[in-house]
């Protein structure tokens, strides 16, 4: 049942919220009402000086827009093919393990143990050091992997000191820290080394490891603010822990699952560094194409504006999609008392 | 029915032996899947990387070469070649920066001194002494540059603390505007969202063209206040602050867009219950839906504080880090280096760059998000 908010907006107040939403949305809109303007504009009109209005102050032709769908035409479209799906897969599948580990992280008491950590480190301090000495990576891997098998059965339950949930939170949000400029020379050698360079898997594997951190924090939050109420009652009625998760968790974390969603969407679909770096030919996506109209013959700000226009457009209508269910009301009336 | 099964369920069969044991060890099937990703894919490049800081590489006819040069290139950017340019020139504060200084140490004092009135423990009376010094020096660090010569650090933080509470500031606004039921509000709604759609490259494009003073749509507004050959980008502050409002348009939807979600997730009783009780608008904010909002706000902030730091996009299209070296930020200037190929010095710049993030994020965490997540 939707209630009308409490405050029923008198009419000063009114006017007050459209004025402050219309100020906003110019500030938001203008830049884009540039960028389509300039995409209709020859390029003398760009270099003439300010022209604002398509057919009174300039001739609008759609040369730009020519060029990018004929003569580029391929190779957007098979960008455009490779952004899609690495934006979604990479995105649904954050959206998947970040609620889970959220969901985990608010509900389940990790401990962690120091001496796990620290062995765990040492094993790979160790397998890096073997790789080093000329040993196979794949050798040292084996024998890392063994030796913290050994760690785990006898350190392990030695060190009684633990880390918590929020040393485990902490550790997730630090992985974002390191500007990817030096971080993409290593993720180069490491998908060079498996096989996958210039594929769409390792961009998706790579933007799903890197938005994780937001999801889990995001989702976190949601998660904690549902009544614990629901989900006992649900036990008692004998449902396991994944029903509860997937039945009454998550529709109920639904405008932050759709927020979140659409930020690790975007993220993905706009990276830029990381896709420079981990494709070539075959995994291109959308935003090198945006940097590759500025070569060159200078800045091609008609061919720019087209492409970032054209970027923009799905976005646009799935936020339109998407944007009803980041509504109020989801979860009155569904604890009584 | 389907819930009284799995209750009866006999563990008998493959099938509900696993589900059995997934139900089981539920905490770690949620939360593993995410750690062993991103364990995988952060570990060798923190390594890599923390290699790559430690050493010189060379690229010669096909061929790199590695040497290793130990603190070499940390030692460059601290104390030797690079360090004006990385930690800027002090100057004697001005009067405003002794105010604005005096100020951050009175708060410190007091936070001191309100420990000693509830006569708290001796470790934590030096904890917090450590941790005021610290913030003092930072402070005094930051703001004596700012007198004087700002270098990317510097330059970074002003990025970073103005950028983000503005960001904050107005994504909460505009989620408290939005979260009304007014007619045509979703129309705003993902109107706001626009800006996050744009790719960061792209925004610093547009933003170029944007704030060309003489070819840009705003030359008329230059031209009327007598600005026409000013140009944003030869002047320090003009230039930091087109990047900032560069920056400002493009991760306010952030802010908003997690808060709007927030914020309709109110428990609505608590309000109308406030409402009866004859609280105005301006009550109901400070003491039911502020306080709701303070966990989302914690864990934003700090996100987005993190992100901040590694600005590059904007200050490198927009003004190629000049004039000077004026909006030249961290990121950026490692990304100059690496672009020189000089890929340890570039590393050393991220890990340092790591250090100050940690430091500040931690200071935050410690301060903020452990107080409003202790409940």
């Amino acid at each position: 049942m939707r209630r009308d908010s409490p405050h029923a907006p008198s009419l000063s107040s009114k006017v007050l919220s459209y004025v402050a939403l219309v100020a906003w949305g110019a500030v938001v809109l203008f830049p884009i009402y540039w960028l389509i303007v300039t995409s209709l504009k020859e390029p003398i009109d760009v270099f003439e000086g300010p022209k604002y209005l398509p057919w009174i102050d300039f001739n609008p032709s759609p040369h730009a827009w020519n060029y990018v769908f004929g003569t580029l035409g391929p190779s957007i479209a098979h960008a455009y093919r490779n952004t899609v799906v690495v934006a979604l897969a990479s995105s649904l599948l954050t959206l998947l393990l970040g609620t889970m580990a959220a969901y985990g992280l608010t509900r389940f008491t990790y401990r962690p143990r120091v001496g796990l950590i620290l062995g765990f480190i040492g094993c790979v301090l160790l397998a890096v050091g073997l790789s080093v000495l000329e040993v196979p990576w794949q050798l040292s891997l084996v024998i890392a992997l063994a030796l913290y098998g050994v760690v785990v059965q006898t350190l392990g339950k030695r060190f009684q000191r633990a880390l918590s949930n929020n040393d485990i939170a902490f550790w997730m949000i630090s992985n974002r820290i390191l500007p990817p400029v030096v971080v993409v020379i290593p993720l180069y050698v490491l998908y060079q080394q498996v096989g996958l360079l210039d594929t769409p898997v390792a961009l998706i594997l790579t933007y799903t490891a890197t938005n994780l951190p937001i999801a889990v924090w995001l989702m976190r939050d949601y998660f904690s603010s549902i009544p614990l109420e629901l989900e006992e009652c649900a036990q008692i009625d004998g449902a396991g822990r994944f029903r509860i998760f997937g039945s009454i968790v998550l529709p109920l974390a639904l405008p932050g699952i759709v927020a979140t969603f659409l930020l690790v969407l975007v993220f993905a679909w706009n990276e830029y560094l990381v896709a420079l770096f981990l494709s070539k030919a075959n995994a291109q996506t959308m935003p090198l194409m945006v940097s590759a109209m500025s070569g060159t013959r200078g800045t091609e700000w008609w061919y720019m504006s087209v492409v970032i226009l054209i970027m923009i457009l799905p976005v646009i209508v799935l936020a339109i999609l998407l944007e009803r269910y980041i509504q109020r009301g989801l979860l009155v009336g569904a604890v009584k008392g | 029915m389907a819930l009284r099964q799995t209750k009866n369920s006999p563990t008998r069969g493959l099938l509900p032996r696993l589900e059995a044991w997934l139900e089981h060890r539920a905490g770690a099937v949620f939360l593993w899947p995410a750690v062993v990703l991103m364990l995988a894919l952060a570990i060798f490049p923190l390594l890599a990387s923390i290699y790559l800081s430690l050493s010189r590489i060379q690229f010669r006819a096909g061929e790199v070469s590695f040497r290793f040069v130990g603190w070499a290139n940390y030692q460059k950017l601290l104390f030797g070649s690079e360090q004006t340019h990385f930690l800027g020139v002090a100057k004697a504060l001005p009067p405003l920066g002794w105010l604005v200084f005096a100020g951050v140490l009175g708060l410190l004092l007091g936070w001191i001194l309100r420990h000693l009135r509830r006569k708290g423990s001796l470790g934590g009376l030096l904890y917090r002494i450590g941790v005021s010094a610290l913030v003092g020096f930072l402070v005094w660090s930051l703001l004596s540059r700012l007198a004087g010569q700002p270098g990317t650090v510097q330059t970074t933080l002003v990025y970073v603390l103005f950028g983000t509470a503005m960001q904050y500031l107005l994504g909460l606004g505009l989620a408290l505007l939005c979260a009304q039921k007014l007619p045509g509000i979703r129309f705003f709604r993902v109107i706001y969202l626009l800006p996050l759609a744009i790719t960061p490259v792209g925004v610093a494009y547009m933003f170029r063209m944007l704030t060309d003073t003489g070819r840009g749509p705003l030359s008329p507004l230059w031209n009327v206040l007598g600005l026409s050959n000013f140009s944003w980008v030869n002047d320090p502050w003009g230039a930091r602050f087109a990047v900032m409002i560069g920056d400002i348009w493009q991760w306010t939807p952030f802010m908003f867009i997690v808060l709007l979600a927030a914020v309709q997730s109110l428990p609505q009783e608590q309000i109308e219950a406030a409402v009866v009780d004859g609280a105005n608008r301006i009550q109901t904010f400070v003491h039911i839906v502020f306080p709701y909002l303070i966990p989302v706000s914690a864990s934003l902030l700090l996100i987005r504080l993190i992100e901040a730091f590694k600005i590059v996009d904007l200050p490198n299209v927009l003004t190629n880090g000049g004039p000077g070296t004026a909006t030249e930020s961290m990121t950026l200037q490692a990304f100059f280096a690496w672009r020189t190929l000089d890929l340890g010095g570039a590393a050393a710049i991220a890990f340092l760059l790591l250090i100050l993030v940690s430091l500040i994020v931690t200071l935050y965490a410690n301060g903020v998000v452990a107080r409003v997540r202790r409940d």
